[in-house]
């Protein structure tokens, strides 16, 4: 552990804030200076181990926070000043509460005699802040700086993790105080619950061991807790199909002949059908949204459920399971793996070859052969190109779902985007999060052009920073997935989807960012090219056609089994 | 007046913006809370919380895995009412018109037990301990009177 201060020196509060940054191995920070946080800013000076990154807006700041920790598997941390600096980062830590992204955001605020006087820049943090993070705290006392951050590194990481807002006033950033570097309440450590009981593995293990049709539905939890490889294990130890939940994509290789796909509103065919006859559902960090089940009487309606998740309510919240296992599902599948007996499940696996080939035939083949450019022709050529080996970062829409359907994620953990806050113009700070917090990626962010235009200012930020990012834009002049709503369920009617878009290419030389832009797939695939080649961030706008629509599809609030698995299917129902 | 209520007993540390993290919740989940109180439990530093609502058995469930979620939060539990002692304190100014008034309410509170803490030429202000029912049979007999001010705190409770 790196280290400057000395146990028992007398510093002022902005040098401790640092001085538990540098201990916490944070190497890079995002954020935005103003005046309630000027003494962190100057206590940074004599820290160079650790990088700030200016952004433009405290929400890009969150958003790349977030990037940053999805790469590294360590907090991201924001600096941002009180009032607007601070509700500015709102959007990005419901983001990170939704998504379990550990975070710790580190916000000025006035001095603490002017709190509650409506001060200038004044916004109730706490109470603002309070629904959107894991926990947070208002500290107006130098000596309180240092256990509050060693407990709020701690509870962004451990259990569900999730963001942290530590609210610390002027004075206390300014005025000494001895620097005592604490442990962490024994108090945190002991609550969690991470082992399955004996007999929730034996439960496990006898619904496991006798199903004919199992079927695995892991989440992001997998990734979270980073074991991608005992879940197979798992799964080819008994033939087990495997699904992935958007955001637990690259848990396991695309190539595996076990992985099934995504399930969900947009998902693939075979991981909407599987619920649906299969006997045994094992549910592993995952929370049965309501984009995955659908309707949920309509969910899996034959199968006995098994639930592991570290989150307490997450055990009969949405489903309730019959077998529900609080525990941390790396732990659990450990425990579980050794019980388990050798299984082989040819009829049952050749169910999925089945749906795999309706779906090849109904959407992957009419979207990839098209005469025309679409969305995710462009995605799969990045993907071969990449040999899915590169980082995807998708934002909202549309081209979230062609980033899902048409990558191969050949390495673990290398998908990434806004799964349950949806929040547009994620990508593109995201990305360049993930790229600074792990430079050795090829990071592509993949965003349409009205995502684009919610975060645009941050294109200033990848300049300034030389981050090597590379960004395809897809660009139908509407917001995409709105519009096929519209097109599909009210009657065709487009109200407020299209987009007048400014020319993206003169965007790019203002920002000072090369581009291309390409309207067949020959120039895209000679774009994406130049893009791998060119040192430095890099944009393509890709012009695809404008009214395509993503499928299959299962409308809101229908069950899995009325899924529109083409065009087709939605004209002759 | 009296619902069918479950009990939520909460422990939390006693610090600022604690119980408002707590009723956050509760409403963050589109919970109606039906009582609440709170104060000092045995243990130092612990406030103890009584919240009754009135939910289905999932929804509490739900609830208290989400309250002990809560970083402040020591520990949150649902009680059944059999394992329960609970009582409600409430309060009652009722005007005196004239001589028989007075001595018809006397004679009401006596029969429920409660007590007059303050009698002045114009009222009487009574003490009822009881559960909820007591608290509403007493309320409704004062209804012949005139009830000038009321309050009541809600269940508070422990363990058998």
């Amino acid at each position: 552990m790196k280290t400057r201060l000395k146990e028992g020196q007398k510093v002022q509060g902005a040098e401790i804030i640092c001085e538990c940054l540098l201990r916490e191995g944070i190497r890079a920070i995002f954020g935005y200076p103003g005046g309630a946080n000027i003494p962190i800013y100057d206590a940074l000076y004599k820290y160079p181990e650790i990088h700030h990154i200016l952004v433009r807006h405290e929400q890009g700041a969150a958003h790349a926070a977030e990037g940053y920790a999805w790469a590294t598997g360590r907090p991201g941390v924001c600096f941002a000043t009180s009032g607007p600096g601070a509700t500015n980062l709102v959007t990005g830590l419901a983001d990170a509460m939704m998504d379990s992204i550990p975070m710790v955001c580190i916000t000025g605020q006035v001095p603490s005699s002017l709190i509650g006087s409506d001060a200038f820049q004044e916004a109730d943090v706490l109470g603002i802040t309070l629904p959107v993070t894991k926990h947070n705290y208002l500290v107006t006392k130098t000596e309180d700086i240092a256990p509050v951050l060693i407990e709020a590194f701690h509870l962004s990481m451990t259990g569900r993790p999730g963001p942290v807002v530590v609210d610390i006033a002027k004075d206390a950033q300014a005025n000494y105080a001895t620097f005592h570097y604490t442990a962490v309440d024994p108090r945190h450590i002991e609550r969690l619950k991470t082992k399955a009981t004996k007999e929730e593995i034996e439960s496990i293990v006898s619904l496991l061991n006798n199903a004919q049709k199992p079927l695995i539905v892991a989440g992001h939890g997998m990734l979270l807790s980073g074991d991608g490889k005992t879940l197979l294990t798992i799964a080819e130890k008994q033939d087990i199909p495997i699904t992935l939940t958007q955001l637990a994509l690259s848990t396991i290789p695309s190539s595996h002949s076990l992985f099934m796909g995504m399930p969900g509103m947009h998902g693939n065919v075979a991981a909407n059908r599987a619920p649906l006859e299969a006997d045994v559902l094992f549910a592993v960090g995952m929370r049965f949204h309501d984009r995955v089940t659908g309707k949920v009487s309509a969910y899996a309606p034959q199968a006995k459920i098994i639930h592991v998740d570290i989150d307490p309510s997450e055990i009969g919240k949405n489903i309730r399971p019959d077998v529900g296992v609080v525990g941390d599902v790396k732990v659990v599948l450990k425990q579980l793996l050794p019980k388990l007996k050798q299984k082989k499940n040819p009829s049952w696996l050749a169910r999925f070859e089945t749906w795999k080939s309706e779906e090849k035939v109904k959407v992957y083949d009419r979207e990839l052969h098209a005469g025309h450019l679409k969305s995710a022709q462009v995605v799969d050529e990045i993907s071969k190109q990449t040999h899915g080996r590169s980082t995807i970062v998708a934002d909202v829409g549309q081209n979230q779902m062609y980033a899902a359907r048409y990558s191969q994620f050949e390495v673990y953990n290398t998908h990434f985007t806004s799964g349950g806050l949806g929040t547009m113009g994620f990508a593109l700070p995201a990305g360049f999060g993930a790229k600074v917090g792990d430079p050795t990626r090829e990071v592509w962010i993949v965003i349409g052009d009205g995502g684009i235009q919610m975060t645009l200012q941050e294109m200033a930020t990848i300049v300034q920073e030389n981050v090597e990012v590379k960004i395809a834009l897809l660009n139908n002049n509407y917001l995409g997935m709105v519009r096929q709503w519209q097109e599909l369920f009210y009657k065709g009617n487009y109200s407020e989807v299209h987009l007048q878009n400014p020319n993206f290419q003169k965007l790019c030389e203002g920002f000072g960012i090369p581009s291309l832009k390409a309207e067949t797939l020959t120039k895209a695939r000679k774009a994406i090219e130049k893009a791998r080649k060119t040192k430095g961030p890099f944009l393509v706008e890709f012009v695809v056609e404008a009214e395509e629509n993503v499928f299959p599809m299962i409308p809101a609030g229908a069950g899995i089994g009325e899924m529109i698995v083409s065009k087709d299917d939605s004209k002759s129902s | 007046m009296t619902k069918e209520l479950s009990n939520i007993i909460i422990w939390s540390e006693n610090k600022p913006g604690v119980f408002f993290r707590i009723l956050w919740l509760f409403r963050r989940k589109q919970f109606n809370i039906e009582s609440a109180t709170v104060g000092h439990s045995e243990i130092p530093g612990i406030s103890r919380y009584t919240i009754t609502v009135s939910a289905s058995a999932e929804q509490v469930t739900n609830m208290v895995r989400q309250l002990g979620k809560l970083v402040n939060v020591m520990k949150a539990m649902e009680v059944p009412n059999e394992m329960l002692v609970y009582r409600e304190l409430a309060l009652m100014k009722v005007g005196i018109k004239n001589k028989r008034d007075k001595s018809d309410i006397l004679r009401v509170i006596e029969h429920f037990r409660a007590r007059v803490i303050n009698m002045t030429k114009e009222a009487l202000t009574i003490e009822i301990t009881g559960d909820e029912e007591k608290v509403d049979a007493l309320y409704e007999n004062m209804k012949d009177f005139t009830i000038i001010e009321f309050v009541r705190t809600g269940r508070t409770a422990l363990l058998k």
